[in-house]
């Protein structure tokens, strides 16, 4: 166990009140903008100070209300790459690496050149942070953590600041880049896709709550609540009555289902993921929900439509799916209603 | 054409600047950490006042301080032997006391501006809090520092009031630039007045200058930034 965290630390829109552990991983703290996730991160580092709880990173205590240690974030050697990449506007490119590097002169030379090198920097040591691009900034932010030798680092929402099309490849030299780097990271982020493509267990955040900790595969095949499904970018969602151990009515679509699972006690919602939905006639039988008003949308690779199985439905229901199989299969024409695969069929707590 | 006025209000600017200058950043730096709100809004106040009260009413408090019959005053002639009023030091301290809301303000707001990340960055990476703010926070806010700093030495050169009671009018001692015009007037010398007025003018338009480079380099880098 190498990080323990449980924090407490009233805010003005809500309570703080985080638990959780990491262990020689990269994890992942998910959450809307707003719900504390970069709170929390300013908590571990000792820039902002909880009101009550523990943290313990590597067996050192960092901070314990009750026996009244509050370390310094100097002493805390927690690294922090921040949004904004807060790289120091008057330092050159080496100068800001070297400014957590405190060495004699001549290895601090060396260890600087050597961190060029390996972030790919070499040539731009004596620019300016206005002089490079965004993805040259993030690795000398990335650069300017690691050569502080932190015990875990923390990194808050990465790729905010990057166009989009940067993005993808910069996640692949990211994760080569902290490939070397044997501590625990922190990745904050409300992207669903930097979490699935980065982290192998994720917490997430709703209104400074933990809503879920589990494995980041588990979280997008059961994500077990309705926070979690929706963050997991779940967008058919329908309030439930349970009728049966493996019956339920959709109250929101209007329809009886059939699940796989057996219902557990206490599930007051149902998900399904938008490119689950198969398009059906209407001799389908069970699990069969019509398709009113459609509406077609085409994104970049994708035809989407949105619908409603009932008249009065508030929220629409989303359908994704290749083109390809939207010209070849479905020859561009809307279908009279789709089947809901049982075994798609996610069971949500309400919290 | 006597030159005392101008080598006295010279050197008076020039010792208070650099009092007001440190001490101005240092109250700045103090300020802008206070936790409480409350206790930082009168802070504030207080540190202002001097700029919104008029000079003479300082200067009246100044004398209440410092009179050799005061509490402070008679400390300081009876351990140190010193006597601030009707003495040079007198125009050192009421200029200071005038000039100091302009440089306090203009540094706090300078401090405010500064990305709080780049503090926060500069912690987590192990940096001693001294270091940060010489390497990190004046470097940022430099710009808006000496753009205050200049804005009160302008008002330290400039100061009339607060010198007059204080410091009194005694030629060659305490007779600053403003104070010799105001005397050439008061005898009827207007030529003499005349003469003093230049040297102001020449004097105030040449720190303008100064300011205008600064701030006008301010917005040259901000260009830049804004264009990458």
């Amino acid at each position: 166990m190498s990080l323990q965290v449980n924090l407490q630390k009233s805010l003005r829109d809500f309570t703080l009140n985080v638990a959780f552990e990491a262990d020689r991983d990269v994890m992942g703290i998910l959450g809307a903008s707003g719900c504390g996730k970069s709170m929390t991160l300013k908590c571990i580092a000792g820039i902002e100070t909880p009101d009550t709880g523990r943290i313990v990173l590597n067996g050192r205590v960092l901070f314990d209300s009750k026996e009244k240690i509050n370390l310094s974030p100097q002493k805390r050697r927690v690294g922090y790459l921040f949004q904004n990449y807060a790289l120091f506007p008057n330092m050159t490119v080496r100068q800001n690496i070297g400014a957590g590097l405190f060495l004699p002169r001549e290895d601090k030379q060396s260890r600087l050149s050597e961190l060029l090198r390996l972030f790919q920097l070499e040539g731009l040591g004596d620019r300016y942070p206005r002089e490079l691009s965004g993805g040259q900034q993030q690795r000398v932010a990335l650069a300017r953590s690691l050569a502080a030798e932190p015990e875990m680092l923390m990194l808050d929402e990465p790729f905010s600041a990057l166009d989009e099309y940067l993005k993808e490849n910069l996640q692949n030299e990211f994760i080569r880049l902290l490939e070397s780097y044997e501590g625990d990271i922190l990745l904050v982020t409300h992207s669903r896709d930097e979490i699935y493509c980065l982290c192998r267990e994720a917490v997430v955040l709703q209104e400074g709550q933990v809503a879920i900790h589990a494995p980041v595969k588990e979280l997008f095949r059961a994500p077990g609540n309705l926070a979690a499904a929706r963050l997991s970018g779940c967008k058919n969602l329908s309030a439930i009555k349970k009728l049966g151990d493996r019956t339920l009515r959709a109250l929101e679509w209007g329809v009886v289902l059939e699940t796989e699972e057996e219902i557990p006690e206490g599930i007051g919602y149902v998900g399904i993921r938008a490119h689950d939905l198969v398009p059906a006639g209407a001799g389908t039988g069970k699990n069969w929900i019509p398709c009113h008003n459609p509406r077609l949308q085409e994104a970049l690779f994708e035809q989407v439509m949105l619908f409603t199985a009932r008249e009065g439905q508030r929220e629409a229901l989303w359908w994704k799916g290749s083109k390809e199989y939207w010209q070849d299969e479905m020859k561009e024409q809307v279908p009279e209603g789709f089947y809901l695969p049982p075994e798609c069929l996610m069971l949500l707590r309400e919290s | 054409m006597d030159w005392s006025p101008l080598y006295i209000s010279i050197k008076t600017a020039a010792v208070s600047i650099i009092i007001t200058f440190f001490l101005g950043i240092y109250l700045a730096r103090w300020a802008s950490r206070l936790k409480s709100g409350k206790i930082r809004l009168v802070v504030d106040g207080v540190l202002t006042l001097p700029l919104v009260l008029p000079p003479t009413v300082v200067g009246f408090f100044l004398l209440f301080t410092f009179g050799v019959k005061r509490p402070v005053g008679q400390f300081l002639v009876e351990t140190m032997g010193v006597k601030i009023v009707f003495t040079w030091w007198a125009t050192v301290i009421a200029a200071v006391v005038i000039s100091l809301p302009l440089m306090y303000r203009s540094a706090r707001g300078a401090f405010d501006q500064v990305d709080q990340n780049l503090l926060y960055a500069g912690r987590t990476l192990g940096m001693s809090e001294r270091r940060i703010f010489w390497r990190v926070l004046m470097p940022a806010a430099l710009p808006g520092v000496a753009a205050g700093g200049i804005l009160a030495f302008a008002r330290g050169l400039g100061e009339f009031g607060a010198t007059a009671m204080l410091a009194g009018n005694i030629a060659g001692k305490t007779m600053t630039l403003p104070l010799a015009v105001y005397s050439k007037v008061a005898a009827g010398d207007m030529d003499g007045a005349y003469q003093y007025v230049g040297v102001i003018l020449l004097l105030s338009f040449g720190t303008i200058l100064l300011m205008n480079y600064f701030t006008l380099r301010e917005g040259r880098t901000g260009k830049r930034r804004r264009a990458k």
